[in-house]
């Protein structure tokens, strides 16, 4: 998998000679629990792999606070350095091990090893030495691995090469829990399968333990993980039956003596002493913490509840923080064992995407399956988890073979205030259980508030299901299609009687010669719906349910059905199941254009003509975008990813890209994400936007849980009137016209004290600088208040996300005389009107 | 193998008694156990864990502390009294009352010239052991509550008592208390409630550990009277605690039937040792009443009858017969005995003895069916044994017209009609010799009983019709003062041979009336012997499981057995951890010798090769799918059957049918009492 990974990259390098400047990047959604994270000295930090990248998370404010970027492939440990606990390692299977400031996000050095690292470790007892695990032997693919001891060089350059490698321990896994260093360094405890091996560095001598591999009572004593105590000579191992065993008395290769903690019902996934060594922690599937006092083997705490198993256990160095990463991609930071302080998580992945990808019209968050029986809400922009919403609203009980209900469609209005879902659980082959209901946006509580549930709204699974596209339409409406053959309409029906809001209703039933639909797709005015029963496809009045007609000119299974949008709406396409793209012409009725390509996905822009189209092939995945008026790719790009696309969103961009360049203007309105078959979150990227990127993570960054000191009160009110502005428009255009003053008391107070000049040459200065500054005052007078009142805006307007793209706009108007509230909210609206009628008119 | 007719018996409804208390000498490597019934086991460590003597047991003995002075045993129970026993003999030699109630504990000290008792009215009571007696020396200060353990220190200046609540330490010279330590009762219990210590040790550093009811095991500093640590271990009672000898390692017993092991070990290099919890083992379904430590293993035994040899894997060698797990459930020796002419089964329990006549088929079918029984067994007689004393053995005639047993205390005989009417007639006048017997045995034509009496003497004594007369006295030219455990008659009435627990066997020729010779000493105990009908050789199987045949009349070791020797027995066979207990011979088939031990019966056919080292040994199944012609090819002279388990006999009758009788140990676990609840993960 991972040798296919590292072709994948390949091709797309080769590629981005083709188009310079458009390429596929890691954007956002990474996992945060793939490798344990670690807290630094002063517990305010949490630092975690994630993808190519280390976040580097507040403990207190669970926001991420810097992205360490430089890795080119997954990182696969993050360590601080044990003779600076301002600096960490990262290792990553890219083959280097690079050594950061991660308060300030420096690189300050790589470290080649030229071999993938799977994990690495390191130990304040051996100076200048990391160990890591790779694998074993010249053939990267094998399943061997071992650790060795790298000398780090001692010299000042930004790249250097690791040449003293000596091996330590052959035969590791490559999993980071299964070594650990013991009391001082002493020794390495290594388990694998059935054996546990100690090794002593001074003695040079390793000591191995068995146990029984088939045990009669059907105990399995496969290790999972190990942990060494701080300071006494105890190792304690998990086991795949739950088991923990303190192993003592490991000098003695006949006189060892091991006891047995046993709570966990399954296998344990992390072991944790705490630094003191008075307490042991251990988690496993159950999601709970275990907290076992050490000696005293019947004490035990337990912290249970943290929604998903455990995969990780970190304690930070002084003991007051446990830190949990848990399966469904997120990290809990608990204080002392007893509270949940902060929860980080990231985007939920579970096994398959059921839902397809969507991105809600009022936050603009990407929509998708989470945790089980949820839908889960990620701000693409912030990278961050806005909320879970409940759909199926059960008890979720984690049992082995126990179908549980499940979301397998959703859809939102394009107006963005009606989601409708269907959930199904399959009892057997033939029986299904589904519901579908629908959920209206409540702007009180900015969720989606439960309107109306149909259960068993066909006797089928349900194929394809979606809203009326028009967004001025007077009634809304939603078209299902099920395997059962018919395909029916759902009106909002006003209520019956006083006390009840409308609901949902039945409005028609569509069938078309016993056929079964398997997609439908309404046209973007909302005039028309196409729907693909087999190998015909049927099109449709919503306002009569009249059949207007039907196409079925190349004979194959209608696989994917789209209109196409702005000036190309009287085009109507459709993938085929022999291999085939056939664009319709809806005012002939003719087939209008065909090409014969393997196309997995068809997905259209909403705010642009452009359609995209995933084309397997190969292995690899080709990506073609295209105008349904023309069969000529705007843009096209071989082996995206490896493997099958499985799902891909166009999600619209806050700020429109000004890039003139032909081969990325497709990217302009809004942004192509994809989950590929490792259900990785993919984008497309663009040179000039990857540059500001560069730019904006170039801009120091001071941690908003500065202690309260003078100079902090001092400083901090200049940053809460100058920081907001900055965050939201991150043109370099508006740091230029900052006041002066606060730079200079910027330089000053920033500056490390022992360079900077006397103070009776920097006093002049100082009040200089506040003299000079008085000119600036109005015009940063008028900056705050512009951002209160966008602040204010905020809160009650639902186009919160608007506001930002509305604010460099208005900045040359502002020159002008003020606009009044009412009047910016009129620009607003008709701005937002779809305008795309006028381009149509014009192209005719 | 040959085709039997089989007597699958399970209605000897034997139930061994709960074991109550052990104690281990290190020295001479005998376990001696005592059960719930006042019986009280020996079993020879050093010689394959074989049970060699069995003290019965009397009413209203219940033995709540063993303990070992040098190598005498004593005793000590509720009824108040400290009884030291003869080993030679297998009787108790002398019983001292300790005037204090009942007697919940006793220790010696280590120099062996001290025997301390604790009483139920509080005392400690010192007795001085003497020559042949013991002696009352004085009491240590009394106190309330009474005495439940006692630990001497090793140096036999202070001694530890465990009592309600509380854990005195006791000056031994001046007899006064120098230390208190109360015991924390369990969280959350009831004022009312006691804690009781079970049982206290006090190690050679002046550590105490003790274990209690309230499931914890706590070590004290003795010096200061301090608590240094504690494990909270159970839910239920720490009944037992045992030490090794390098004070190295302790187990605890729990009544959820677990032992618990506790090392000194130093966790941190150049730091003072310190006990830390180990390893769990759980090896009892109920009250684990009772533990010794060996040097290898841990020995435990309880309510649910089974005594467990538990090696410690770190101090045997791994993969080897020492490092196997043992379970003793069942007696060392035969508790039926086979009337093999009259078809009738006797049933030794302590307290009565049972007649059996088996029952009648006259079904044919292939091997492995189950025959239609046209007559059911029926119980003739259950004869109740008189006087306080359990019976300690027992013979039935092989015409089943006579039963003998015999008690610590006497013999009786009777005579049994059972063709007709059933009566049975004690016979009145027996021989005053016959007072004191170790095993009894019938001739096989039924005219003479043979008993062993002490100095491993034999008495003959001749029956017939009305009376019975004693005969002769066979002594041997040996001076052992060991009991005869094992006693045999040839067919021909030639041959009497017997076998002592100093391993030796001894053959007298009945014609002549005197000792014909004595069998090379093998340095194991033999477990089963045997005279063959025909060519008059012994039989005998040790417990290290060698088998050797001796040629009686050329008095040396046959052909079969030095060849047997000189190939060596297969290494499955010696792994086998239950001895073989008895031995018969196929009347149709003088090759063939029946020889069983509780897990399977084997038949010896002599006229075929003996097993390679690498041949597979049950092999039985394989033979029976290879065709007809091959087999020969395969066969060797071991042939085992597995198709009975828990076996207590296997005997052929005259009529050519086997006897298997059985006793499944489920049904044994069935009728003892429920364990202590205990919570099971998803219930």
């Amino acid at each position: 998998m991972k040798g296919q990974r590292s072709e994948g990259k390949v091709d797309c390098s080769e590629n981005m000679v083709e188009h310079a400047n458009v390429r596929v990047v890691h954007r956002g959604g990474s996992k945060i629990n793939f490798r344990e994270p670690v807290i630094s000295s002063d517990s305010r930090f949490l630092l975690c792999p994630s993808g190519e990248s280390v976040k580097v998370f507040s403990t207190s404010t669970e926001e991420c606070i810097r992205d360490l970027r430089g890795h080119t492939d997954l990182v696969t440990g993050v360590l601080i350095r044990p003779s600076n606990h301002l600096q960490v390692y990262s290792s990553s299977l890219d083959g280097t091990v690079r050594l950061w400031d991660f308060t300030d996000g420096i690189l300050i050095r790589t470290c080649v090893i030229g071999q993938p690292i799977y994990s690495m470790y390191t130990s304040a007892h051996h100076k200048g030495i990391l160990f890591i695990v790779i694998s074993m032997g010249a053939d990267r693919r094998s399943e061997l691995f071992q650790l060795v001891a790298v000398h780090l060089p001692q010299s000042g350059e930004q790249l250097v090469e690791a040449r003293e490698v000596s091996a330590v321990l052959s035969y590791v896994d490559s999993n980071p829990a299964t070594i650990s260093f013991g009391k001082g360094g002493e020794y390495i405890a290594s388990a694998t399968g059935f054996q546990l091996e100690v090794f002593y560095f001074r003695k040079q001598k390793s000591y191995r333990f068995f146990l029984k591999g088939n045990n009669k009572k059907g105990a399995k004593n496969t290790f999972t993980c190990v942990a060494c105590h701080p300071h006494e000579n105890c190792i304690a191992t998990g086991h795949e039956d739950g088991k923990i065993r303190l192993w003592r008395n490991f000098t003695d290769q006949k006189e060892y003596t091991y006891s047995t903690l046993h709570w966990h019902h399954s296998a344990v996934s992390s072991l944790r002493f705490t630094p003191e060594g008075t307490n042991l922690l251990s988690g496993g599937v159950e999601s709970v913490l275990v907290q076992w006092r050490y000696n005293q083997d019947n004490q035990r705490d337990f912290l249970p509840r943290l929604g998903a198993a455990i995969t990780h256990i970190t304690v930070s160095p002084d003991g007051s923080l446990f830190c949990t990463s848990h399966s469904d991609n997120k990290i809990t930071v608990i204080q002392s064992c007893v509270k949940v302080s902060a929860v980080i998580q990231g985007l939920v992945k579970g096994r398959s995407i059921r839902t397809d990808l969507m991105v809600d019209p009022c936050s603009k968050a990407l929509v998708l399956n989470g945790k089980p029986g949820h839908l889960q809400f990620y701000s693409l922009q912030r990278d961050k988890l806005l909320y879970n919403l409940d759909i199926v609203q059960q008890e979720y009980i984690h049992e082995l073979g126990l179908e549980q209900m499940e979301v397998v469609k959703a859809a939102f209005s394009p107006a963005g205030n009606w989601l409708a879902t269907v959930e199904e659980r399959k009892q057997s082959a033939t029986e299904v259980e589904l519901n579908l209901k629908l959920w209206e946006f409540d702007q009180q509580t900015q969720s989606f508030v439960l309107n109306t549930t149909i259960s068993a709204p066909h006797e089928a699974q349900i194929t394809a299901m979606c809203f009326c596209q028009a967004a001025d339409s007077q009634t809304t409406m939603l078209v299902s299609a099920s395997k059962e053959g018919h395909f029916k309409a759902w009106q909002l029906e006003p209520a019956h009687t006083e006390d009840e809001g409308p609901s949902w209703s039945c409005g028609f039933v569509g069938a078309y010669h016993g056929l079964v639909p398997g997609c439908c797709c309404f046209s973007a005015d909302g005039s028309l719906l196409a729907v693909g029963f087999q190998e015909v496809v049927t099109v449709w009045s919503p306002v009569s349910w009249e059949l207007l007609t039907t196409l079925s000119q190349p004979p194959g299974i209608i696989r994917n059905l789209c209109f196409g949008r702005l000036s190309c709406s009287k085009y109507l396409l459709g993938t085929i199941s022999n291999n085939m793209l056939c664009c319709w012409n809806l005012l002939t009725c003719s087939l209008e254009w065909s090409t014969s390509m393997d196309t997995s996905l068809l997905l259209a822009d909403p705010l642009s003509e452009n359609m995209a189209a995933f084309c397997s092939q190969a292995g690899c995945t080709d990506l073609f975008v295209f105008k349904p008026s023309e069969p000529r790719p705007l843009f096209s790009q071989k082996a995206v990813c490896s493997g099958k696309v499985t799902r891909a969103v166009f999600a619209p961009r806050e700020e429109m890209l000004e890039s003139c360049e032909e081969s990325s203007q497709w990217l302009n309105h809004s942004q192509l994400y994809f989950f590929n078959q490792n259900m990785d979150l993919l984008s497309f990227t663009t040179k000039a936007e990857e540059d500001r990127l560069m730019a904006s993570s170039k801009q120091l960054m001071i941690d908003d849980s500065v202690a309260m000191t003078p100079f902090y009160l001092l400083l901090g009110k200049h940053r809460q009137q100058e920081g907001n502005p900055e965050a939201d428009s991150s043109l370099p255009v508006d740091r230029a016209a900052l006041p002066q003053g606060t730079v200079a008391m910027k330089e000053l107070l920033q500056t490390p004290a022992h360079v900077l000049p006397s103070t009776s040459f920097l006093c002049s200065m100082f009040v200089q600088s506040l003299l000079i500054s008085i000119t600036d005052s109005r015009e940063e007078h008028k900056h705050s208040d512009e951002e209160l009142e966008s602040e204010k805006e905020e809160e009650d307007s639902e186009g919160e996300m608007d506001s930002s793209i509305l604010r460099p706009e208005l900045g040359p108007v502002a020159a002008a005389p003020p606009l009044s509230k009412a009047q910016i909210r009129e620009l607003r609206r008709v701005k937002k009107l779809d305008h795309s009628w006028c381009t149509g008119l014009l192209d005719s | 193998m040959g085709e039997f007719k089989v007597h699958r018996v399970r209605f000897f409804d034997y139930m061994p008694s709960a074991i109550r208390t052990m104690a281990f000498n290190s020295r001479s490597e005998r376990l001696a156990l005592a059960r719930a019934d006042g019986a009280v086991e020996l079993f020879n460590f050093a010689d394959n864990y074989f049970q060699d003597k069995v003290i019965p047991g009397r009413e209203g003995r219940d033995t709540e502390a063993l303990c070992w002075v040098g190598r005498r045993l004593f005793s000590a129970g509720l009824n108040g009294e400290i009884t030291e026993y003869d080993l030679e003999k297998l009787r108790p030699r002398y019983t001292v009352a300790a005037f204090g109630g009942a007697i919940w504990t006793m220790s010696s000290n280590s120099q062996g010239s001290l025997l301390a008792v604790g009483c139920e009215d509080g005392t400690v009571k010192i007795f001085e052991v003497l020559e042949e007696t013991i002696r009352h020396q004085r009491n240590l200060a009394r106190q309330k509550g009474r005495i439940v353990s006692l630990s001497w220190h090793p140096s036999g200046t202070l001694i530890a008592a465990g009592m309600m609540d509380m854990i005195q330490i006791f000056d031994a010279e001046t007899g006064q208390a120098t230390h208190r330590l109360l015991v924390e009762k369990r969280l959350r219990a009831s004022k009312s409630v006691e804690v009781v210590v079970w049982s206290v040790v006090f190690l050679s550093d002046h550590t105490i550990v003790s274990g209690d009811s309230a499931g914890k095991v706590q070590m004290w500093d003795g010096s200061t009277g301090t608590l240094i640590r504690t494990y909270l271990v159970s839910k239920w009672d720490v009944l037992a605690l045992a030490v090794s000898q390098d004070e190295r390692s302790l187990v605890a017993g729990t009544s959820e039937g677990t032992v618990i092991q506790f090392q000194f070990l130093s966790t941190v290099d150049q730091q003072p040792e310190e006990w830390i919890r180990t390893r769990t083992f759980k090896n009892h379904s109920h009250d684990v009443r009772a533990l010794a430590h060996t040097e290898t293993a841990v020995v435990s035994g309880g309510m649910d009858v089974q005594l467990v040899v538990r090696p410690l894997l770190d101090k045997v060698e791994r993969n080897t017969q020492e490092a196997a797990l043992r379970k003793i459930a069942f007696p060392h020796r035969n508790l039926v005995c086979c009337a093999k002419k009259a078809g009738l089964l006797l049933f030794q329990f302590p307290e009565h003895l049972e007649v059996w006549r088996l029952g009648e088929s006259d079904g044919h079918g292939r091997p492995g069916d189950r025959l239609p029984v046209k007559r059911k067994p029926e119980k003739l007689i259950e004869l109740k044994r008189k006087g306080e004393d359990h019976i300690c053995c027992s013979a039935l005639s092989p015409c089943g017209g006579w039963i003998a047993y015999s008690t610590v205390s006497g013999v009786r005989l009777y005579r049994f009609q059972h063709n007709n009417n059933i009566r049975i007639s004690k016979v009145s006048r027996l021989p005053k010799v016959l007072c004191s017997v170790q095993q009894l045995c019938f001739s096989s034509d039924s005219s003479k009983l043979f008993a062993s009496t002490s100095h491993s003497s034999l008495i003959v004594v001749g029956l017939n019709q009305s009376e019975c007369k004693y005969l002769n006295t066979l002594k041997p030219k040996s001076d052992s003062r060991q009991p005869v455990h094992l006693l045999a008659a040839s067919d021909d009435g030639r041959w009497l041979a017997a076998a002592n627990t100093d391993c030796e066997i001894h053959v007298y020729n009945l014609e002549k009336m005197k000792i014909h010779c004595s069998v090379p000493i093998h340095s194991s105990c033999p477990t089963a012997i045997a005279i063959h009908p025909v060519t008059s050789s012994l039989v005998a199987v040790h417990a290290d499981q060698q088998i050797f045949e001796y040629s009686l009349e050329l008095k040396e070791y046959t052909e079969w057995s030095r060849k047997l020797q000189k190939q060596g027995l297969h290494s499955l066979w010696l792994e086998r951890d239950t001895p073989v207990t008895h031995i018969t011979f196929n009347p149709r088939n003088p090759a063939h010798i029946v020889l069983h031990d509780a897990f399977m019966f084997c038949i010896i056919d002599q006229s075929l090769p003996l097993p390679e080292a690498k041949a597979v040994l049950y092999n039985q199944m394989t033979l029976r799918s290879l065709p007809e012609s091959d087999r020969p090819r395969h066969s060797h002279a071991f042939k085992i059957c597995k198709s009975f388990q828990h076996l207590m006999c296997v005997s052929l009758l005259d009529d050519h049918s086997l006897v298997a009788v059985e006793r499944p140990l489920q049904d044994i676990m069935c009728q003892l009492p429920p364990p202590v609840r205990q919570k099971k993960f998803a219930t």
